[in-house]
């Protein structure tokens, strides 16, 4: 029951803030903030009341017939997987609240309702166990996602937003039709008409119609991942979204891809994927160097770091479909501490042209001396973000790293330049920005005591998972034997033992 | 023709009797209340009448009607939709000090020749049907005779109209020289596959420039934005909804078997079907005028249409069944609301008339939304049931051309769709043309409409139960 409450809480309180700004200004936020706390509790019971034998995953589930005429099933269940992915969107939906507290001053009630409601999508999308239900929660994110983008965004945002919900609107389409042909097939092969997650898992199909249904598929998550042909909406979409808009695309949507990746495609469809392997592989090394170079020569701040977001999230495809143990611990620390690194990025950036009222590069410079503590933050989170030993991204990109060099030691060392290329766009956004001359004479109010409560969060989230990552992969690690146990052939299509 | 016969002919006399009782009352008081009170009550009593039949069913009445559970479906549909319309012209000509009276009894006049439509199974009964939808629309279409627009769109309407009637009698008159009957059985039970169609062939393409006009599907699609345009907006509802699903209803009853027999019938409709799709979701993508993105739109949600028709399977039938019905809601809904924003002067049709619209009156601009969002496909709505049911249908019968056509112009589609949309939520515009407030009809009717398309769209299994105990195993 739970897992409705957690929906539903969500929905609810979406409501009641846009209600409740007829009254106050002030209230929204609060309701908002409320809820999603709410939630965030609610999950910690899901944590404690799991089973404790390890063999069963699935911490929680519910189940009801939603449609039978189809064999459609109003399904959730959530695992380690789900579990860590839940908690990464409570945080950061609390971090998106408090972020847009004195930057959203108009039209609060409805930026409250919609931001409940994409957080309710995403939490529906991470725990949905049937493919319809997935395929309904998958687009249901985006319309609330494009409202916040269209509505509060900057200056380009119409043509922002318009792009970002066709990219994703036509890669979902081909999914939906990729999931029909699966259904249709499973039909075939055993007289059910099913949308059953873990029914479809093992479907006999003909090495052709599984490589077509899993590139239906693979588009979709490529897309919101992004992976490299696909990634031209996501600068457009983060530079011109409002700071929360922008957290949460980063942090969470972002992250819909790698999970639909982790779950879906290579367990559904195992052969395919091992077939696959070279070119995602490949497309993901790419991403990593091409997002790099990208963000080193940006002058919109926001724009840099949307693109670091790219390389980034070349390492969670890497490691996804490295398949080995490794390799999947460090996609899933990459996606949470991602989340948390580029998200704090966004809101120091958004912090940034509240105050300064641009993002240009060119127009900073000696912010330091003006801003020691919004710096220093700044500072913090672009040494995460280069992979500094001792903070998360590092463990999450140096256990990717350790378990791609068993499938194909030439793409890994690729891959390593890219960390190696993140130290430039890094350090050459901390100088421009912050160190050097105060050109511009600014002078600007250092960090409130709202903003130093978010930073500290996500500072002390980056230390802990970096210093203790264990906790996080011990949760993943039963999901993990699960998901891997549906692959009997692990794809290890590169390798050449020296 | 027996007692039995004429009680299971009982909906569509009672839609007859109406128009007299409505031109009869016209003729004793000029009164709108009075008017449209009776076409209502006409409506509802011909919709209650639909139960009584249903214990009748399956019912052939002469050679030339039969009535069904499949045919009471849709009777249903369409008188629902007429009902809706009638609130909506209420809502309408209030605000147009002109004689509204004589509006309702050409409504009831075309919704009885659709009534003929859709029990029809015989090319003479269809083609009554047709004449008297045809004939009642022009009288619809130019109702406003001062309105230029309006005037334009019934000529062209008049003219197109006439010659694809035409072209349709001499479709028959081949089918019939070929075949030597004049049923819908005959196409049917006539192996289409022999080698030589003979004029069957041609007959059956002739045909379906009839049909095909009047389903507004390309290349026979040019009337549709000019009188979408230029007719009242309850009107071009009408036009959108209750007059295409009768004729989509009978090209079922009439072709549905053919598509799957000959490979050219299948041929021709692919074309259509592929180039509705096409051309509909282009030429909206430039308008200005949401009347015309409407018009353009329906083009292309008929193309779709024809996808599941040429899957062919139980399934489409269903498919189709269900798509109707959300495309009638969801047309409805967006017509309902362009005839509460409209003045005396001109109907709300320009983009420029929606700016800003959802920061003045929520409510309304939320259920364009929804509308918008339905037409587009996105879930929650009907209209994404529709379109993962029309999916569906056409996966399971491997059309895969076709469904990849129909999703990769559905994205363009929804361009358009999220430009009006944008234009709802974007600023208030200086100049604030004033909104009258709802009349508590069309609130009823609006509100309960929008209610449906989010209810089925969420929650469909109770329409789809209904759609398979009525349609299954039509083909």
């Amino acid at each position: 029951m739970i897992l409705i409450l957690l929906i539903a809480i969500l929905l609810l309180g979406g409501i009641f803030a846009g209600i409740s700004a007829r009254w106050s200004t002030q209230l929204p936020r609060w309701i908002s903030l409320g809820a999603i706390a709410v939630d965030l509790v609610l999950s910690a019971r899901l944590w404690t009341g799991r089973s404790s034998s390890a063999s069963k995953a699935w911490y929680d589930q519910v189940d009801w017939n939603w449609v039978p005429n189809f064999g459609i099933h109003f399904h959730l269940a959530v695992d380690g997987l789900s579990f860590l992915m839940l908690i990464l969107t409570f945080s950061l939906g609390i971090v998106a609240v408090l972020c847009s507290w004195t930057e959203i001053r108009e039209k609060i009630g409805f930026f409250h309702f919609n931001l409940m409601w994409v957080l309710a999508g995403i939490v529906s999308v991470f725990l949905a166990m049937d493919l319809f239900l997935f395929y309904f929660a998958w687009e249901l994110m985006l319309i609330p996602m494009y409202f916040l983008i269209v509505i509060w965004g900057h200056e380009r945002r119409v043509y922002a937003g318009t792009k970002f919900f066709l990219f994703t609107q036509c890669s979902g389409l081909l999914m939906l039709v990729a999931i029909l042909a699966l259904y249709f097939l499973h039909h075939q092969s055993t007289g059910v008409y099913t949308f059953e997650y873990s029914e479809l898992l093992g479907t006999t199909l003909s090495s052709g119609a599984e490589l077509a249904i899993m590139l239906g598929f693979f588009v979709a998550f490529a897309v919101k991942l992004p992976v490299v042909p696909m990634h031209t909406w996501l600068p457009d979409a983060h530079t011109e979204a409002p700071t929360a808009g922008s957290v949460i695309l980063a942090g969470l949507l972002l992250k819909t891809g790698g999970y639909g990746l982790l779950r879906f495609v290579i367990p559904l469809f195992p052969h395919a994927a091992h077939r696959f392997t070279p070119v995602a592989l490949a497309l993901a090394v790419i991403g990593i160097i091409y997002g790099a170079v990208m963000a080193f020569s940006q002058t919109d701040l926001k724009r840099l770091v949307a693109y670091t977001s790219v390389s980034h999230l070349g390492f969670v495809l890497l490691g996804i479909f490295s398949w080995n143990a490794l390799a999947l611990q460090g996609a899933i620390m990459t996606m949470i501490c991602h989340g948390l690194s580029t998200g704090a990025l966004f809101v120091l950036v958004g912090g940034l042209q509240e105050r300064m009222h641009t993002r240009d590069l060119n127009r900073m410079g000696g912010l330091w001396t003006v801003m020691p503590c919004l710096s220093a933050s700044a500072l913090f989170f672009c040494l995460a973000s280069l992979g500094l030993p001792g903070l998360g991204d590092f463990v999450g990109e140096f256990l990717v790293l350790l378990g791609s060099y068993k499938v194909s030691i030439a793409l890994t060392v690729f891959a390593t330049f890219g960390i190696l290329a993140s130290t430039f766009y890094a350090l050459r956004m901390m100088q421009r920005a912050f160190f050097g001359p105060n050109t511009n004479s600014w002078r600007l109010p250092d960090l409130t005591r709202r903003e130093v409560l978010i930073m500290t969060m996500m500072i002390l989230g980056l230390l802990w998972l970096g210093f203790h990552p264990q906790p996080v992969l011990n949760t993943f690690a039963p999901a993990m034997d699960n998901l891997q146990h549906e692959v009997q052939i692990p794809p290890v299509a590169l390798r050449r033992q020296p | 023709m027996n007692a039995t016969d004429t009680l299971a002919l009982l909906p569509l006399l009672l839609l007859a009797g109406t128009a007299i009782v409505v031109m009869l009352g016209i003729a004793a008081k000029r009164s709108h209340e009075l008017t449209a009170g009776l076409t209502l009550t006409g409506f509802a009593a011909s919709f209650l009448s639909i139960f009584a039949v249903a214990r009748l069913v399956p019912r052939q009445v002469t050679s030339l009607l039969l009535i069904d559970r499949y045919a009471l479906f849709y009777l249903g549909l369409i008188i629902a939709s007429a009902a809706a319309v009638a609130v909506l012209s209420y809502q309408y000509f209030a605000k147009h000090d002109g004689q509204g009276e004589e509006l309702y009894l050409l409504l009831v006049l075309a919704t009885s020749g659709c009534a003929v439509l859709v029990t029809s199974i015989h090319f003479v009964s269809f083609l009554l049907g047709l004449e008297v939808l045809s004939v009642s629309l022009y009288g619809m279409v130019a109702y406003f005779k001062g309105h230029g627009q309006g005037l334009e769109a019934g000529i062209k309407y008049l003219i197109l109209a006439s010659a694809s009637a035409a072209f349709l009698l001499f479709g028959m008159a081949l089918i019939y020289a070929d075949t030597g009957t004049m049923a819908f059985s005959s196409i049917q039970n006539l192996p289409l596959g022999r080698s030589s169609l003979g004029l069957l062939l041609p007959g059956i393409a002739l045909s379906v420039t009839g049909i095909g006009f009047k389903l507004g599907v390309v290349p026979f699609h040019l009337w549709t934005p000019d009188v979408y345009q230029g007719a009242p907006a309850p009107v071009s509802a009408f036009v959108a909804t209750t007059s295409k699903t009768a004729l989509v209803v009978l090209l079922l009853r009439y072709l549905a078997a053919g598509t799957q027999q000959s490979k050219a019938v299948f041929f021709l409709f692919s074309v259509i079907a592929v180039a509705s799709m096409c051309a509909g979701n282009l030429l909206a993508l430039r308008q200005n005028n949401v009347k015309r993105v409407l018009a353009y739109s329906s083009v292309a949600h008929f193309g779709y249409i024809l996808v599941a028709f040429l899957a062919g399977t139980t399934m489409a039938a269903d498919a189709i069944a269900f798509y109707l019905v959300a495309y009638t809601v969801t047309i409805l809904t967006a017509f309902g609301i362009v005839t509460v924003l409209s003045t005396s002067e001109s109907d709300a049709a320009d983009l420029e008339d929606y700016r800003g619209l959802f920061w003045r009156r929520p409510v309304l601009a939320s259920i364009f939304t929804a509308v918008l969002l339905s037409l587009a496909g996105i879930p929650a709505t009907m209209g994404f049931i529709g379109k993962f049911y029309i999916l569906a249908s056409g996966a399971n019968a491997s059309v895969w051309p076709l469904i990849i056509v129909l999703v990769l112009t559905s994205v363009i589609g929804l361009f358009y769709y999220l430009r009006i949309v944008v234009t709802l939520f974007s600023a208030v515009p200086e100049r604030l043309p004033s909104i009258e407030r709802l009349r508590w009809g069309s609130a009823f009717v609006l509100g309960g409409l929008a209610v449906l398309l989010i209810w089925f769209g969420v929650y469909p299994a109770p329409l789809l139960n209904l759609i398979r105990a009525t349609i299954g195993g039509i083909n």
